[in-house]
Order: C-alpha cells, then sequence, then structure tokens
C-alpha cells in the first residue's frame, strides 16, 4: 500500500458520482474469459456463456428472490466471542474486520415479503461473512427465521453458503447444529414447507444440520456440497477423488437433492413449489420465469461488488471447509498404522 | 501391561520401582522392605494425583484417547444386562462403528446406543475406530425409533474422532445421516441420556448426543473438530494442536461453565482405566440418577424440555 492507492485514488473514485469497482472486469474461473461487470450483475452473477454461477451476496440474493419490497427481520443479539479464541489474530478482530468488510452484523440476513405472491421467509447465509460458517449468531438467526416463518405461517426458504462450524466459537458453534433443528422441527409440525437452496459451498456441520434437512432440496450447478472436506478424505484414503465428486450434480446422482437449478431459472422453480405447497391457485404466467435484473437496481449504492474468486482454492481459504467431520486422518493423529487400511478396505 | 502416557513419565518410573520392590518382597524377607514399598506406593500416588488434579487441555485429550480407556462395550458390559444389539440400516448395511440394541439397565430396559472404537487391531478395524458412515447412523435412527415406540429411554454412549471421512461415506450422504440422527434424538418421546466418554468429535458426535440430559467423563473432551484438525486451519499447523486444544475450550469442566453439558462423572485418580469398575459405578449412578428426574415426564414435556434445552443454550453467556 501506498499512498497513491490509499488517498489518491479513492480521491479520483469520488469524482466519479457513482461507485465504481475495483474491477470492472471479472473473470471467469472456469473459461477464463473476461466479462463486463455489469452484464455479469445484470445475469445473477452467472457469466454469460459458460453458466459459471459465482458466489452472491445475502442482499443480492433477497433482492433476486423477492417479487418486490421485503421486510428484512432483525436478529437477536448474541454473546461475543464466548471464548475469547485468539488464533493468529483475536477473535473479535477478524469479527471487526468481517462486519467492516461486508456492512452485516453476522453471516445471515432474514426477510419476509412476497415471493410468487406467497408470503414468505427467506433467510440467506452470505459467505463473505467469515467464510458464511456458523455460529452463535448464524444460528440465532436461522432459528428466528424459522420461528418467525412459524409465527406468520410462511414458507421459509433457506439459501445455503457456508463451509461449517465456526471453529472460533468452539463447542457453541456446533450447538447450533441441535439448536436449528429444534426450530426447524417445529415448521415441520407446523406443515410449512421449508425449501433449502444449496449453493456453493454447503460443507461440514452446515450439511450436517438444517442444509440436509429441508422438505426440497434445490442446488446450483457446480456446488460444492457434502460433509468432510475433499482434502481430509484424500488425506485418510491417499487416494485422489473422482472427477466432480461433492458437486451438485454428483449429490443428484446419489438421492441427495431434488433438482439442479440454474439461478436464473430458480425464481421460478420457487414460486411454482411454494404455490404448490400452499395450494394456491396456479399463475397465468409465471413472473419469476425471466431473469429478474430488474429487481437489482434497487441495489445501487448497498455492498460492493463481490469479485470472487477461483473456486477451488476459495474452498480452501477459509474455516472450517476442510474442518469438519472427523477432521483429521486417523492415520496422522492416532498413530494407528492400520487406519489407513481400514479406509482403503 | 499399563500403558503410560508420556507426561505421565514420572509416575511411570516410580510404579516401575515399586514392581520391582514388590518382586524382590515376594522371593525375599517381605518385612524388611515393606515400609519402603509403603513409602512408594504413597509417593506414587501423590505423584498420579499431582499430575491429574492439574491436567492441561492437551493431556485431558491423551487421557481421552488413552488405548486402555473403557470404551462403548466395557460401559455395556459393566451397566447393561441382557444386551441385545441389533443390526444394520435396512437401506444399504450394517456399521458396526455404531453398537446399538436394547437391555436392562439396574433391571429396567433401555435402549443403549454408542460408538465402539475397538480395542486391539483387529476390533478396531471391524469398527472403523469408532467413526461411522452413514449405515450407522441410519441404523441409529432405526434403534431410536424402535425405543420410542416402546417407550424404553435411551442410554448413548458416546466416544468418536468424528463422523468417517471417507467417498463411499460422502456418497450415501453423511451430512444428511447425521442430520437425521441429530432429527431423531430430538424426536424422541423418551428420555435419552448421553454420557460422552472419551472422545466427542463433531458431528459424528452430536448425532447421538442431541439428548435430555449431557454427562460427561471428568477427562472426556467434546469439541466442534480435533484440536489436530483446528490446528491445521487455524494455524496451519497440525503442530499447534496443543494451542487448538486450549484455545477451543474442549474440557467437561469448561463445557459445564459453558453450559453445554449437564454434569461431570468423577474419574478414578489416574483416568478412568485405572479402575474401570469405579467407572461404572459412578457413571451408572449419574445416568440412573438422571432417568430418575426425567421419569414423570410424558413424551411431550420430554421433547418440550429438550428443546428449550437446547435453545437456552448460549443465550445465557454474557453479551459483550
Amino acid at each position: 500500500m501506498n499512498w497513491i492507492s490509499d488517498v489518491v485514488r479513492p480521491r479520483i473514485k469520488t469524482l466519479f458520482k457513482r461507485e465504481t469497482p475495483d474491477n470492472l472486469w471479472i473473470k471467469c474461473p472456469d473459461t477464463g474469459q473476461m466479462v463486463f461487470h455489469k452484464d455479469v450483475e445484470a445475469n445473477l452473477w452467472v457469466i454469460p456463456g459458460s453458466n459459471y454461477h459465482l458466489r452472491m451476496g445475502a442482499r443480492e440474493r433477497l433482492a433476486s428472490v423477492f417479487d418486490g419490497g421485503y421486510e428484512e427481520i432483525a436478529l437477536p443479539e448474541v454473546a461475543t466471542d464466548p471464548l475469547k479464541f485468539r488464533d493468529e489474530k483475536r477473535y473479535v478482530d477478524r469479527l471487526k474486520e468481517n462486519r467492516a468488510k461486508t456492512g452485516m452484523a453476522d453471516a445471515v440476513r432474514v426477510a419476509v415479503g412476497a415471493v410468487g405472491g406467497i408470503d414468505t421467509t427467506v433467510a440467506v447465509q452470505d459467505f463473505a461473512f467469515m467464510g458464511g460458517s456458523l455460529g452463535m449468531a448464524a444460528g440465532e438467526a436461522i432459528v428466528t427465521a424459522a420461528e418467525t416463518a412459524y409465527a406468520r405461517r410462511t414458507p421459509f426458504v433457506l439459501f445455503v453458503a457456508s463451509g461449517g462450524a465456526r471453529m472460533q466459537e468452539g463447542i457453541l458453534s456446533l450447538m447450533q447444529m441441535p439448536r436449528t433443528t429444534v426450530a426447524l422441527r417445529r415448521l415441520k409440525e407446523a406443515r410449512l414447507p421449508y425449501v433449502v437452496v444449496l449453493t456453493h459451498p454447503t460443507t461440514g456441520g452446515v450439511s450436517a444440520s438444517y442444509a440436509m434437512l429441508g422438505d426440497i432440496h434445490i442446488a446450483e450447478p457446480g456446488a460444492v456440497i457434502g460433509f468432510a472436506g475433499a482434502r481430509v478424505i484424500e488425506q485418510t484414503i491417499r487416494e485422489k477423488l473422482p472427477e466432480g465428486f461433492q458437486r451438485a450434480e454428483y449429490l443428484k446422482e446419489h438421492g441427495m437433492v431434488d433438482m439442479v437449478v440454474d439461478r436464473r431459472e430458480l425464481k421460478g422453480t420457487l414460486v411454482t413449489l411454494l404455490r404448490l405447497f400452499t395450494k394456491a391457485p396456479a399463475l397465468e404466467a409465471a413472473p419469476g420465469s425471466a431473469p429478474r435484473a430488474v429487481s437489482l437496481e434497487k441495489r445501487a449504492g448497498d455492498a460492493p461488488l463481490a469479485i470472487e474468486r477461483p473456486r477451488d482454492d476459495a474452498g480452501e481459504a477459509h474455516e472450517a471447509a476442510d474442518a469438519e467431520g472427523s477432521g483429521e486422518s486417523p492415520a496422522e493423529s492416532r498413530a494407528e498404522p492400520a487406519a489407513t487400511e481400514t479406509a482403503r478396505g | 501391561m499399563r500403558t503410560y502416557l508420556d507426561f505421565e513419565k514420572p509416575v511411570a518410573e516410580l510404579e516401575a520401582k515399586l514392581e520391582e520392590l514388590r518382586a524382590l518382597g515376594a522371593e525375599r524377607d517381605a518385612v524388611a522392605i515393606s515400609d519402603d514399598i509403603a513409602r512408594l506406593e504413597a509417593k506414587a500416588a501423590e505423584a498420579l494425583a499431582g499430575l491429574y488434579a492439574t491436567l492441561t487441555p492437551w493431556q485431558k485429550t491423551l487421557v481421552a484417547r488413552h488405548p486402555q480407556r473403557p470404551h462403548f462395550s466395557d460401559y455395556v458390559h459393566g451397566l447393561v444386562e441382557e444386551f441385545t444389539p441389533i443390526a444394520g440400516d435396512r437401506k444399504f448395511g450394517e456399521d458396526e462403528a455404531i453398537v446399538g440394541g436394547f437391555g436392562r439397565f439396574r433391571g429396567e430396559p433401555v435402549c443403549v446406543i454408542g460408538q465402539e472404537k475397538g480395542s486391539d487391531t483387529r476390533s478396531r478395524i471391524r469398527h472403523n475406530f469408532g467413526m461411522a458412515r452413514p449405515e450407522g447412523y441410519r441404523k441409529a435412527v432405526r434403534v431410536m425409533e424402535l425405543a420410542d415406540r416402546f417407550g424404553l429411554p435411551v442410554i448413548a454412549i458416546v466416544d468418536t474422532a468424528g463422523a468417517y471421512p471417507g467417498i463411499d461415506a460422502e456418497e450415501r450422504g453423511q451430512a444428511e445421516a447425521i442430520a437425521r440422527s441429530t432429527e431423531a434424538c430430538l424426536a424422541l418421546g423418551v428420555a435419552n441420556v448421553a454420557v460422552v466418554i472419551g472422545e466427542g468429535g463433531s458431528g459424528g458426535a452430536i448425532a447421538l448426543a442431541t439428548a435430555s440430559r449431557v454427562l460427561m467423563l471428568e477427562h472426556a473432551i467434546y469439541s466442534v473438530i480435533s484440536p489436530e484438525g483446528a490446528a491445521s486451519i487455524l494455524w496451519r499447523d497440525a503442530g499447534r494442536a496443543q494451542d487448538a486444544a486450549t484455545a477451543m475450550k474442549i474440557t467437561a469442566q469448561d463445557l459445564l461453565r459453558l453450559g453445554v453439558i449437564d454434569a461431570i462423572v468423577r474419574e478414578p485418580v489416574g483416568g478412568a482405566h485405572r479402575d474401570v469398575a469405579a467407572v461404572m459405578e459412578a457413571t451408572g449412578n449419574a445416568v440412573a440418577a438422571a432417568l430418575a428426574e426425567l421419569a414423570p415426564l410424558s413424551p411431550d414435556a420430554v421433547r418440550a424440555a429438550r428443546a428449550d434445552k437446547f435453545l437456552a443454550i448460549g443465550r445465557k453467556l454474557k453479551l459483550a
């Protein structure tokens, strides 16, 4: 960092009346093709041509799902850093940084509004906030979302994006698995539909709780979905993983998700499902069948554009993705020479 | 032969000397050295008590994983009569990492379920070191549903490094299987009591430990990820496992303070493996006390109390 990048560039930027992202061109992680950011934004963060699904921020996601306006639900405050955790950095400092970076208090936003004319509670987990990791705040947000859906008798749609548990909250993060499940059980008993949209990535403790308890599981193309991280599995079995392992399409093949839906058709799919489950009459023309670029324009001035990192290092770069599950190779940690043999057999 | 952990070296030396003296006493004049033996015994006991009164979280991790620590089968043997294990998830296969079945605990019919790590190479392989695949969790669901239908309380013996990370496990839906098992715990109209006897590793543990009462042995650990796993992610160095063990608050004492568990079961000085009978007695008493408390509740009240208990976790911790 120097004077030019710190002071001069931001000033030059403010000369233009609107915010200009640093990167006007986004590189497709798949094909390497350069695409103008406005074209990507207008296409719901799907690269035109390659159809690569970039990550989408929580705010943009909410705007893309609701018919129009929506009411954001206030989320309860939780204890900050109960373990007084410190790794290379203090956890409280990490939280501060992530709050400043994302403008969010934690990883989940919750809102209520109409989806295809059906009042719906929607929660979105934002990967930009500490890898969407599940701690007390995110857990409480999902509990609140389920309780809101229950109180208002609406369906609940949850967009998941998370590397898994937030290790800096230790056991309290693990406790969010049963806690969120408690809240979801109430929805189930009240016969309110719960639709999970699994986006990239959905791994670790998150996959092993609310993400896999939906009445319907919809996955976005190419999303990595699984319990144990790829690196942990490779270390345990000492084999290369098969092509497409833990991708959305692979999960559908193995019966774990109901459908893999292109983001531009997602709203239409949700509307159809929600209207069927709530026994609402058929619509003349499905309102969400076309990309809802229009609703995104309301968003100007909100969070900065999230420019995607290539998918393959993104999974490794943050907490939990590889951490969950047994989180270790038995051969490594237990001095059990037979462990690898078991794994093979 | 007793296996000593590295940090027990001073005790190991004293006890080795003691053994020599005893052997000597057997062949020679026992009276002459009986004073020496008594003195050494006291010294060894003192050293052991001193060590175990101040175990670090990492030392507890080693004790929790001690190869001679009593496992699921020891508890079943010590606490349950007429144990009748059942097999299979009726979907794909039988996973012996999780053992489940029915038997009598202090005369009353119960359901018992838990991870078995195995105690020698053969049994360790058979039980996959206590790391279950989806079939194991689906069998757990099946066992719990039977218990619920017949009104039998569930005792869960939790001891696992975590769910098995493998291609086959992922293909058959490890995540979904764990989620459904946790859900099955919450759906039980009968009381369930979980005892973390060694390692409570992550989602693989919570799948059985979502219980009306959660007990932990004094030197057991329970965590969201193994110390090694946390170290390799947070510090990018698995060698920092000791730091991770401390930072993550994984001991029974920490978890009781955080309100995550309900009670601690005392272990004999030197750990559960030094006096298995005493551990069985203490664990049996703690489980019986918990079941007695829950016995008067109706199925709906049992479910509601369990749900409320989990929702309350963390809410009383101080807001910053």
